[in-house]
Formats: C-alpha cells, sequence, structure tokens
C-alpha cells in the first residue's frame, strides 16, 4: 500500500548527503532499522522505487527521516538529494522488514557496525534506545571515507558524551583527522578486537553498508567467536536496491 | 576481488515488493533451502534484483530459492526452491 508524505524539512548531513523529514498521515510508526521503499513517477508514468532506511526514532506523530547519500549515476538520489523542496509530497510503502530491527526490550549488548550511508538504521537504533530510556549497553563502529564523510557527527558526539553506555568508534578508509591514532585503512580483526564487543559478552551484532564491507565485516565478527545467529546484516548496493 | 562478486543484497529488500501477496512479514520467515537443506531467515538469502524480476539464492550453497516478476497487473512467484517457508502467525504484519 502507497502513501504519500509530505517533505516538512531538509537538511545537509555532508556535501553529498541530505536529510529527508517527511509527515505521513495515518503512518504506523516503526520498528528502528526498518526501511520505506520509495517511487518517483514521471510525467509519461515511468517509475522507479528505491529503497531507504529510516534514520529517525520511532514515533506516534506520523513523521519521519531519511537520510540519502547522492549516487553520481543514480536515477533517484540526485532528485532527493539536489530538487526536492519542502512542500512536495513523495509516495511511499513501509515500514518494511522484521529482521533487521532493534526493539527496546532488547537488554544483551548492542554492536553496530556501519560502513558510509550504512549508519542511517543504525541511528533510528541508537535514537529509538533514547527514546524508550533503554539502557542496553551499545557500542558503535563507524566507518567513513574522511571525517567530512560522517552522518551525525555533533548527535553522536553528544551522546557519547553523556557517558559509557554508548560507546562510538569510528575508522577512516581514506584520511584521518590529525593526530589519529590508527592510520587509514579499512575495519580489520585488530580494530574489530579493540572496538567491539568480546563474542564472551555474546552482543547482538547489526552490520549495515555496502556488500563488500557486510562481507568482510560479518566475516571478521564470525572469526572472533561471534555466532552466525548472532550477527544481522543489511546490505545495500548501486544498482536498484538499497541506497 | 571484482565488484561482480558482490553485486547482491539481502533478503530485507524485496520485502517491499513481496508485501504485494504476503500478508505476512517474509523478512522473519524461516525458509529450508531445498538444495542443501540449510534453514534460514528469509532475509538472509542474497537477492539480486537487477534483472527484471527478484531472484533470492540461498546464502549457504547459492541455488535459487525464490523468483518473483511483475509483469504490468500479473505478479509470478516461482518458489520450487524452498521445501517449505514458515511464517509465525502471531506477528502483526509489519510490511503493509
Amino acid at each position: 500500500m502507497w502513501r504519500v508524505g509530505t517533505v516538512i524539512a531538509l537538511e545537509d548531513e555532508t556535501g553529498t548527503a541530505r536529510t529527508i523529514a517527511l509527515q505521513v498521515a495515518d503512518w504506523p510508526s516503526h520498528t528502528a532499522g526498518q526501511h520505506v521503499d520509495i517511487r518517483l513517477t514521471a510525467f509519461d508514468g515511468y517509475s522507479a522505487v528505491r529503497s531507504y532506511s529510516i534514520g529517525s526514532a520511532p514515533n506516534q506523530e506520523g513523521r519521519l527521516e531519511l537520510t540519502v547519500e547522492r549516487l553520481p549515476d543514480g536515477e533517484v538520489s540526485p532528485y532527493l538529494t539536489q530538487k526536492l523542496a519542502v512542500g512536495d509530497r513523495l509516495e511511499l510503502r513501509g515500514p518494511i522488514g522484521g529482521w533487521f530491527v532493534w526493539r527496546p526490550w532488547q537488554t544483551e549488548p548492542i554492536q553496530l557496525i556501519a560502513g558510509g550511508s550504512g549508519i542511517v538504521p543504525l541511528m533510528s537504533m541508537i535514537r529509538s534506545r533514547a527514546s524508550a530510556a533503554s539502557t542496553a549497553p551499545f557500542r558503535l563502529l563507524y566507518s567513513v571515507r574522511e571525517p567530512g564523510a560522517a552522518f551525525y557527527r555533533n548527535e553522536l558526539e553528544a551522546i557519547a558524551a553523556q557517558g559509557h553506555s554508548v560507546q562510538i568508534s569510528y575508522a577512516y578508509t581514506r584520511a584521518a583527522p590529525k593526530n589519529w591514532p590508527r592510520p587509514v585503512g579499512r575495519i580489520d580483526a585488530a580494530l574489530i578486537a579493540n572496538s567491539t564487543w568480546p563474542s564472551g559478552a555474546v552482543p547482538t551484532c547489526y552490520v549495515c553498508g555496502p556488500t563488500s564491507f557486510v562481507e568482510s565485516v560479518s566475516a571478521l565478527l564470525l572469526s572472533c567467536g561471534n555466532k552466525p545467529d548472532k550477527v544481522r546484516t543489511e546490505r545495500f548496493g548501486p544498482t536498484g536496491g538499497r541506497q | 576481488m571484482s565488484s561482480h562478486a558482490y553485486d547482491y543484497l539481502d533478503g530485507n529488500a524485496a520485502a517491499g515488493d513481496l508485501s504485494k501477496i504476503f500478508a505476512i512479514d517474509i523478512t522473519t520467515a524461516e525458509g529450508q533451502c531445498a538444495n542443501c537443506g540449510a534453514t534460514k531467515r528469509f532475509a538472509e538469502a542474497h537477492l539480486y534484483m537487477h534483472g527484471p524480476g527478484l531472484v533470492a539464492r540461498c546464502s549457504a550453497c547459492e541455488q535459487i530459492l525464490l523468483r518473483f516478476v511483475s509483469v504490468r497487473e500479473r505478479v509470478f512467484l516461482d518458489a520450487r526452491g524452498m521445501t517449505y517457508l514458515c511464517f509465525n502467525a502471531s506477528q502483526s504484519r509489519e510490511a503493509s
């Protein structure tokens, strides 16, 4: 069933990514980690559907936020990040998916690992944790190309500053801030060992990013002793998939 | 390693299209692969969606579990790659 959402706010997260806030009538709320499908239809009837994760916390007000990364040769993301204006209407379907979700009754340690815009559904989990006043211990390992590519940086810093219950680490793959202790590079076994829950804590792990990122990180988690049924993954790709 | 080796998503990404025909969210349903016998959540399948339809493959043996194609108002579903798909009927519908 397709619904119509009205754009109520737009905010740039980085030079290539924009957060779109939508107000949707009769929206049945969502669970952190779910996505929506967005359908754009041209005047000639041609339509394109893409999936985007919800970044905001569940709420009863019919409001949701998506953060969309612009793909250079994308069919939908350039429109959403450059042309869309406040007051425009978008067709959407959802919320979708009941597997890659975190629910506030989960009290076990949570390990979130994001690659690039894969942070979006994990941010919904972090925000959901706060809005539900959950005390579940969270750790986030966030891999980005360079410091300016990180989404939600100020909000994540504010959350981390509140105490040790949400611990946040970054991995930089192309350029790191000055004096950053770790050389630039992809997430590896040493970083997993130093920055994530030991498997003995039996965390539930959520890994979201491009397919190659998810493959490599989930293999590292399994080699550290995490069980396959505790590692949940969400892949996205440039070809018609989650963006 | 070529990027071609990583041209799949996961079963989650099919949930919107499959909500046209399944009343209960399929991503949490457990399916058994008819080829290798692995039993996994549908969300864990490897999903190929750059063709005219969707193809879900077993994440253990890569055999086809399910094919789904929409042609105008007709929808074709081929699920013979699974011996069964087990849904939790008490679960409230999350894909609408």
